[in-house]
């Protein structure tokens, strides 16, 4: 019977055609927009999670309290010791060492006077040794704007605008102004090699980033690290493993009374992320739920409308003896088809959509100019196990659903009247 | 009636004659603590939370409003050189070879990460110009009989808007010092100890600082050794002698 069926569905165009497309357009809206928001919210935690919260982060207790001073007094000592630790207990995870500081640029005219300076936000990380890792999660290549990355010791990269700001380009000298851990002033000379256009409002105002070693030289932070920041391999932030990192490492390092023990804050537990998070869960379910029902509603109309288109023929195949309940059942079977068929292919568009946009990703950043929090740029869609399945809810549940009700008219012919019905 | 009152007037007179006044009190201080000019060796031993330092430095001062300290000790810090002249405070760095200027606030920053700031370190300011006083009582600090006087800025332009302290009966010098904000807040204590007679004034040479709104155990402040009244070339108090 579902062969005669499919037959019908595939045979007969001007009785398929219309609904297989109306299926497939609101198929493949529904599964591109779920990916859509999942994208966007998954890039604003992996850019979180790259800048700053890392999925994991290992501070002193004393700093994380007053994590957004960046009190590098408080800072992680021994982090060589503690680091090869965490990567024989944590081989799920890479680890990372930074230093995150605050301090004045101060550009010198030529008589090394003070020119012009200007705050900044630095970033120490690992530049130097070979390990591609931070430079690969900052995308420093790509955001490369002016000179090239540093390649010595003794270089920095400036943020271009900030660049801009002091009249300062690759090549140039710049002195650091900022405070050492013990807490001196302290001064210290860098060459940009570059510049840089993060893609973010607040990083582009007024950041640097230098070799960890340098920062450790200015900031007399010897075998130091402000944070160790912690990423998932596969660089997908999962709360299920993470919630396991975070049981193990409690485990090892049980609460202590010592103020500058380690203690692990996850992505969720930072900057408001979790709140975040789960607002931008909540509205983005919201709003693909309200797409989801309004596209059900229009593929529910669509199945009433070929119910209707259909009249006469069942009026006919009444007419010749087919019983009531086997056209109706035809019909619901013939809508499964449809909506299976629909489905498929509008998921397999909507699929398509999603990875060229998953990898290539809409740039945004005209609009993100004066954003002044941490946003990306460029937002990619991304695809979920839930992308796979949830356009078959629209596609073919209301679909199936559309056509029960419409057919339900059917029982209502009367056999009497289907001739004058004909003849007219 | 006469023979009871006039005793009576004459020993007031005596008791009140004891009693000097907070002016007398701090142009005594002023004369032991102050000088036209001072050039003394000192050590700074801070007391971090984490870990105990010390920085060593030769200062220079002229009056109130010159001053030039450079540091000789720890390696990171030697040769690095301070010149205060009136509000202005500029540093020189020899690993980057810059000279900073810093004013303002900034001036009232930690110097080295101790729990004094620049105003503390550079700064010698005589009482008397710039506070008035008031005579609160007596008390013993430390085995001394001291006279606790309260002193009220009478400028805007000074680090300490008031300050509590208690002048050593017989030496004349402060054995304590309370130093508070204008809005009242207590900002730091100094103790005072190893008094010394040096060119025939009386001079602490340890002064243990502490900063109430920092953490760790203060900072101890030792004159290593100190001259006054010495004559000190003007060419020290000039940018130029920051890079020499």
């Amino acid at each position: 019977m579902i062969r005669f069926l499919l037959k019908g569905i595939l045979r007969d165009k001007q009785r398929s055609l219309l609904p297989v497309v109306v299926v497939i357009i609101g198929v493949f809206l529904t599964v591109a927009m779920f990916c859509w928001l999942n994208g966007v919210l998954n890039d604003s935690i992996e850019l979180n999670a790259r800048f700053n919260a890392g999925h994991v982060k290992i501070m002193t207790k004393a700093y994380a309290k007053n994590v957004d001073q960046l009190p590098n007094d408080l800072a992680l000592t021994g982090v060589d010791t503690l680091l090869l630790r965490l990567k024989k207990e944590f081989p799920e995870m890479v680890w990372g060492e930074r230093i995150h500081f605050g301090g004045l640029i101060d550009a010198p005219d030529a008589k090394g006077e003070t020119r012009t300076q200007g705050p900044a936000m630095g970033f120490g990380i690992d530049l130097l040794s070979g390990d591609r890792s931070e430079t690969e999660r900052f995308n420093l290549e790509k955001s490369l704007r002016r000179g090239r990355l540093p390649l010595h010791h003794g270089e920095i990269l400036m943020s271009d605008e900030f660049s801009l700001k002091l009249k300062v380009n690759p090549g140039d000298t710049v002195t650091l102004i900022g405070s050492t851990m013990n807490g001196s002033m302290t001064m210290y000379n860098y060459t940009v090699s570059g510049t840089i256009v993060f893609g973010t409002g607040p990083m582009d105002q007024g950041s640097v980033i230098v070799d960890l070693e340098d920062v450790r030289n200015a900031l007399d932070m010897n075998n130091a690290a402000g944070e160790i920041v912690g990423y998932l391999a596969d660089n997908y932030y999962d709360e299920k493993k993470i919630g396991q990192v975070v049981n193990r490492f409690n485990t090892l390092f049980p609460v202590s009374k010592d103020e500058y023990s380690p203690v692990l804050i996850t992505l969720r537990q930072q900057n408001s992320l979790g709140q975040m998070m789960d607002q931008i869960k909540a509205l983005g379910g919201f709003a693909v739920f309200i797409f989801v029902l309004s596209m059900s509603l229009v593929l529910w109309n669509a199945g009433l409308l070929g119910g209707l288109r259909r009249y006469s023929e069942f009026g006919v195949r009444l007419a010749i003896g087919e019983d009531y309940s086997h056209i109706y059942f035809t019909m619901i079977y013939e809508s499964v088809l449809i909506g299976i068929i629909g489905s498929i292919i509008g998921t397999s568009i909507g699929l398509l959509g999603s990875l060229y946009m998953q990898h290539h990703g809409l740039d945004l950043g005209s609009m993100m100019k004066n954003a002044t929090i941490l946003m990306p740029a460029v937002f990619h869609t991304r695809i979920t196990p839930t992308a796979f399945f949830i356009g078959f809810i629209p596609g073919l549940f209301s679909t199936v659903i559309g056509t029960a009700l419409s057919g339900i008219g059917i029982y209502k012919r009367k056999t009497a009247q289907l001739f004058k019905e004909l003849e007219a | 009636m006469k023979k009871i009152i006039i005793p009576l007037f004459l020993l007031g007179v005596s008791l009140n004659a004891q009693n000097p006044s907070a002016r007398e009190l701090i142009e005594k201080v002023d004369k032991n603590m102050s000088a036209d000019s001072r050039v003394f060796t000192s050590k700074m031993i801070i007391h971090n939370p984490r870990n105990t330092r010390s920085v060593e430095s030769k200062s220079w001062s002229m009056g109130e409003k010159k001053s030039y300290t450079e540091y000789l000790s720890p390696p990171r810090e030697q040769g690095t050189k301070m010149l205060k002249l009136d509000d202005q405070l500029w540093i020189f760095s020899p690993s980057t070879d810059r000279i900073i200027e810093i004013s303002g606030h900034m001036l009232r920053q930690s110097v080295m990460g101790s729990d004094l700031s620049y105003e503390d370190m550079m700064e010698d300011p005589h009482l008397l110009n710039h506070y008035t006083g008031k005579v609160e009582g007596e008390e013993k600090i430390s085995g001394r009989d001291c006279w606790v006087i309260t002193l009220k800025a009478n400028t805007a332009d000074v680090a300490y808007q008031s300050q509590k302290v208690w002048v050593d009966k017989d030496r004349f010098i402060p054995i304590k010092k309370e130093l508070y904000a204008k809005s009242g807040v207590l900002l730091k204590r100094m103790e005072l100890s190893d008094v010394m007679q040096i060119q025939g004034r009386w001079f602490p040479k340890k002064i243990l600082f502490k900063d109430v709104l920092k953490e760790g155990d203060g900072t101890e402040f030792q004159i290593m050794d100190i001259e006054f009244n010495t004559k000190i070339p003007e060419y020290i108090f000039s940018k130029a002698s920051l890079k020499k």
